[in-house]
């Protein structure tokens, strides 16, 4: 029996393990050895823990380009990912995929992409399957509020809704594609959760700053697809903290004030879960860190793959 | 023991053959379970395997692509059916993005054994948007493999290796050819996918053709057989991987190539064997090598306009006189080529044809 006591600590310890690894990625990407793009998810973490913590291993995920966090909440290797983004033969892609492609079968993580919305159907596609095969696993699918914007998600809806897919559809909206901010792209009367509503899926929104909020509505979503209702639709409001791609905080640029930052810095997600926990927060960090350490060495230590352009084929 | 079938017939079999051997394989596509049977190469699976299996979908060629996608990483193996290739140009993204590179770029951990059937549209007034080729733009993309049947025989073998394959297979079928006959093995006897057929051996010149232009080769070389002209006729039936080999080894016993593409010549299939040759076999070449392929333009409705469009066994038969040195039969081929052009109606496979398809 899971408390509440070690249900928050938990969802706290999983966010800031995120966090960390990131800052470590950030801290370390000067060193021009990460020779791939880098979409952390600093700010955003509640939402891939509290999704997570709901479902089960077993679930399929199908991510984005900022996949790190729901790889790793997903349960997916850190030293496997970090040696992917140290493009080693020994990362989870064997060095073929790079950050914005994470990948871990063995805890249901089937795969990220960059292309906005692409990963969508895919994702639908592998709930198509568990269908087809009488499978009980469901499919969790994060994009951000970009992705609805794209054809493909309408496209998507419909199909998960006319068969009655075990799809969670997970939208995090960031507020921004790239350096675009969502008024320049959908009226800002939108209610995306109201376009699944329309395609005859169920659709709830909430604080994607309040990890224990993700899991509550999550856990509820999951229990109706799991009990044969059809697909949901989340959206969880959040806020990156950095730059869309890269290691540095990017406030002075121009395309969002700093005002906003600190007003989503206030609402950060770890800092907020801090305050429901009671434990030696020192000691979670330095477990952490070590876990992280040990992850860089084994990235840095590991081979490069060989080029061999009969081994390097195309086809399966 | 072969016996004759149609082509869209050929089709039919080998889909039912697989289906009820291979409970993963699931049809899927716009109208797949209809009356007509997409052309009648999918008649009677829907009654047969039902709904679960013979499915049809919605507009969402994109989506619909990316589901059948998801569903090949889990073991399913889908066949997805298009009426015209230019629809699914929709599909692209998924076909190219996710398709093409899900095994290579996720470590060789996941395939995506899928199957893409396109129906090449042409004549009767079917234009621009109905009629495009577009095989050298999917052979382009590492990752697929492209196949072209052009005998009832290959359509039945080349559909049964694309549904064993592994990778995603687009299968072009042109719409001129479902009516031809010819002699199909009754088992499953599929047709490697990359290796290309001698169709016609001959001593004198290479015609490389592939699709519905090996017909065009055919009756060219019937022709030019009366010339006293020896044709050696390839049918590529594989566009990517491409077989080198066959065409190498024959280029280098005829010295003269022919190339007969149903699509447009620039950065087209075409160029690509060219391109082969002229690296590989250049000075086994005793006169500059040809391409027969369609101009640089869209495809037109009128039928006055696309009796100029398209090239003929008779263009193919001109090109291989002119390259052998008989100018007078060539011209007395042009005139009849022009005659005929301003005369009938070419816009169907056969007369026995009326539209519309």
């Amino acid at each position: 029996m899971v408390t509440q006591e070690s249900l928050s600590l938990e969802l706290y310890r999983e966010m800031l393990r995120i966090r960390l690894i990131e800052e470590s990625i950030a801290a370390r990407y000067h060193e021009q050895k990460m020779r791939c793009p880098v979409h952390l998810s600093i700010g955003q973490e509640a939402v891939a823990v509290g999704v997570c913590k709901a479902a089960l291993q077993t679930d399929y995920l199908i991510s984005n380009h900022r996949a790190h966090a729901h790889y790793l909440a997903k349960g997916g290797s850190l030293k496997q990912m970090m040696a992917e983004i140290y493009g080693k033969s020994t990362g989870c892609c064997l060095g073929r995929g790079g950050s914005m492609h994470l990948v871990d079968r063995s805890v249901g993580m089937y795969g990220s992409t960059p292309i906005v919305g692409g990963s969508l159907p895919v994702g639908v596609g592998l709930a198509f399957a568990t269908k087809l095969k009488k499978e009980s696993d469901i499919t969790l699918i994060f994009f951000g509020e970009g992705s609805t914007e794209e054809g493909v998600f309408g496209e998507s809806l419909n199909f998960a809704a006319l068969k009655n897919l075990p799809v969670l559809f997970i939208c995090e909206n960031n507020l921004y594609s790239v350096y675009s901010p969502l008024n320049v792209r959908q009226p800002t009367e939108r209610d995306r959760a109201a376009i699944a509503t329309a395609h005859g899926i169920q659709a709830e929104t909430g604080n994607g700053n309040d990890v224990e909020e993700v899991y509550n509505i999550t856990s509820k979503a999951i229990t109706s697809i799991r009990n044969g209702n059809g697909p949901v639709f989340l959206e969880f409001d959040t806020y990156r903290h950095r730059e869309h791609c890269g290691p540095n905080f990017d406030n002075d640029i121009g395309y969002r004030t700093e005002e906003e930052f600190f007003l989503w810095e206030k609402k950060c997600p770890i800092k907020n879960q801090e305050l429901k926990i009671n434990a030696d927060l020192d000691t979670i960090r330095s477990s952490i860190l070590t876990e992280i350490e040990e992850a860089f060495t084994f990235a840095e230590e590991s081979p490069y793959p060989t080029f061999d352009i009969e081994k390097e084929g195309a086809y399966a | 023991m072969p016996r004759q079938l149609k082509f869209y017939e050929a089709i039919q079999e080998a889909t039912d053959q697989k289906m009820a051997i291979d409970p993963s394989i699931y049809l899927m596509g716009l109208g797949v379970p209809d009356p007509k049977g997409i052309f009648g190469t999918l008649s009677g699976l829907s009654e047969k395997y039902g709904p679960d299996r013979v499915m049809d979908m919605p507009t969402s060629e994109n989506a619909m692509t990316g589901v059948a996608i998801g569903s090949a990483l889990l073991g399913m193996r889908p066949i997805m059916t298009h009426q015209r290739v230019d629809f699914f140009l929709l599909a692209l993204d998924q076909l190219i993005n996710n398709a093409a590179k899900w095994h290579y770029m996720f470590g060789s951990q996941m395939k995506v054994p899928l199957v893409i059937r396109l129906i090449i549209g042409r004549g009767w007034g079917q234009g621009p948007q109905h009629s495009q080729s577009l095989h050298s733009f999917f052979a382009h993309i590492p990752g697929l493999k492209v196949v072209m049947p052009s005998t009832p025989q290959d359509a039945k073998g080349l559909l049964i290796s694309a549904i064993e394959d592994d990778n995603p297979v687009v299968y072009l079928e042109h719409r001129w050819l479902h009516n031809t006959f010819g002699d199909v093995t009754e088992d499953l006897t599929p047709t490697p996918i990359g290796k290309a057929k001698i169709v016609r051996a001959g001593s004198d010149i290479t015609i490389v053709a592939v699709s519905h232009m090996v017909i065009e080769a055919i009756r060219a070389a019937q022709w030019l057989e009366k010339d006293g002209i020896s044709v050696e006729i390839i049918d590529l039936r594989t566009i990517a991987p491409l077989d080198k080999e066959t065409i190498l080894t024959s280029v280098k016993k005829t010295g003269r190539i022919i190339i007969a593409d149903p699509d447009w010549k620039t950065v087209g299939m075409s160029a690509e064997v060219l391109a082969i040759v002229v690296e590989e076999a250049l000075f086994s070449l005793k006169s500059p090598p040809v391409r027969i392929a369609y101009p640089d333009r869209h495809t037109p409705t009128s039928w006055v306009l696309s009796n100029h469009f398209y090239p003929t066994a008779k263009d193919i038969a001109i090109a291989a006189l002119t390259m052998l040195g008989k100018p007078t039969k060539a011209n007395s081929l042009l005139e009849e080529l022009i005659k005929q052009q301003a005369q009938t109606p070419l816009d169907v496979p056969d007369k026995e044809f009326t539209g519309p398809f």
